[in-house]
């Protein structure tokens, strides 16, 4: 029986359609962020404080994957361009869903394409999307073990917001076992401790966002 | 969990390799994963079954090599196998460790069948 040899990345064709996404991005320097997180961590709320405080300085569009119009609707009342990436239920968006949508989102007209990625550790990290940054959002109230259980995850995020700092005298939270499963995982990421709720630690965020959008239109 | 999309991804890449090769049956596909790509074996399995039926892959056998996760620590050199619970080096307590192996996910080789073979 004959035997082909292959070696070839089983994802391959995903990620050559990210590529392409990434080009299309790079061609009208506009810089694309993955927004990840669990369910209920604060992904929504993230973005929306963001569009709110950049909205005026930056042209921003978001793409949500999700089955429901309800995060859609909540950031629409931002007056940003929003578009709906219907998973159908899948736990992950891949790089085919986005480039589907991707002609609707007027990419011309953008700085910053912010695309919110189903709620789950596991699967987003496995499917590139062509966006430059991984913004992965941990929370306090999931608990301090996260980076050790899904290491995946925080392996591939570019910067790392842990949310609902709000609530830490709350919970058991260890902060420095997180940092340290963080630290052992992704040397040095960029990390902002923050609540979206009281607003404390947005602003060291908002700074270094506003930086990496500079850097990619100049 | 996202093995349906990932067993579409691998059989378009069978295929593709397949016809290319003029098969005109594919019998094994073999396949590397690495502990840390949380792929489940037995899922693809499951999808193959149903999604490759109707194609030349039909009733393929995936065997799947598994790759253990290694690490390296910067701080004192030692490689280690990973210990799930915590990822520092058991040599000398060290945080700065590297991932060497255990990534791993691709479509090493398929063995087919270039012409029918003459039924017994």
């Amino acid at each position: 029986m004959p035997e082909i040899e292959i070696v070839e990345n089983i994802l391959s064709v995903n990620d050559q359609l990210a590529l392409n996404t990434q080009k299309d991005l790079d061609g009208l320097h506009v810089l694309g962020l993955n927004v990840m997180a669990s369910p209920g961590g604060g992904k929504t709320s993230v973005i929306y404080k963001t569009i709110e405080a950049l909205k005026d300085e930056y042209r921003v569009g978001v793409m949500e994957g999700d089955v429901v119009m309800i995060d859609v609707d909540k950031i629409a009342q931002l007056g940003v361009p929003v578009e709906l990436v219907n998973t159908g239920g899948d736990c992950h968006l891949d790089a085919n869903m986005v480039r589907e949508v991707l002609p609707k989102m007027g990419l011309d007209k953008l700085d910053l394409m912010i695309i919110e990625n189903v709620g789950n550790l596991i699967c987003p990290a496995a499917f590139k999307l062509g966006t430059h940054l991984n913004v992965l959002i941990a929370s306090v109230p999931e608990g301090a073990d996260k980076p050790y259980k899904y290491p995946n995850m925080y392996r591939g995020a570019d910067v790392l917001l842990l949310n609902k700092m709000d609530l830490k005298d709350y919970m058991e939270f260890d902060l420095d076992y997180f940092r340290r499963g963080v630290e052992i995982l992704n040397p040095g990421v960029a990390f902002f401790p923050i609540s979206c709720r009281t607003g404390d630690g947005l602003a060291a965020w908002l700074d270094w966002l506003r930086a990496k959008i500079q850097e990619h239109k100049a | 969990m996202h093995e349906l999309s990932v067993t579409q991804s691998l059989l378009k890449l069978v295929l593709h390799h397949a016809e290319k090769s003029e098969a005109v049956r594919v019998r094994t596909i073999n396949i590397v994963v690495g502990q840390l790509s949380s792929i489940v074996d037995d899922s693809i399995q499951f999808y193959w079954d149903m999604i490759a039926d109707g194609t030349i892959a039909k009733g393929a056998l995936l065997n799947f090599t598994r790759i253990p996760a290694k690490l390296h620590c910067n701080d004192c050199g030692h490689d280690f196998a990973l210990n799930e619970q915590d990822y520092a080096c058991p040599q000398c307590g060290g945080i700065k460790v590297i991932v060497t192996a255990g990534e791993e996910f691709y479509l090493d080789s398929i063995d087919v069948d270039l012409q029918e073979a003459v039924s017994n």
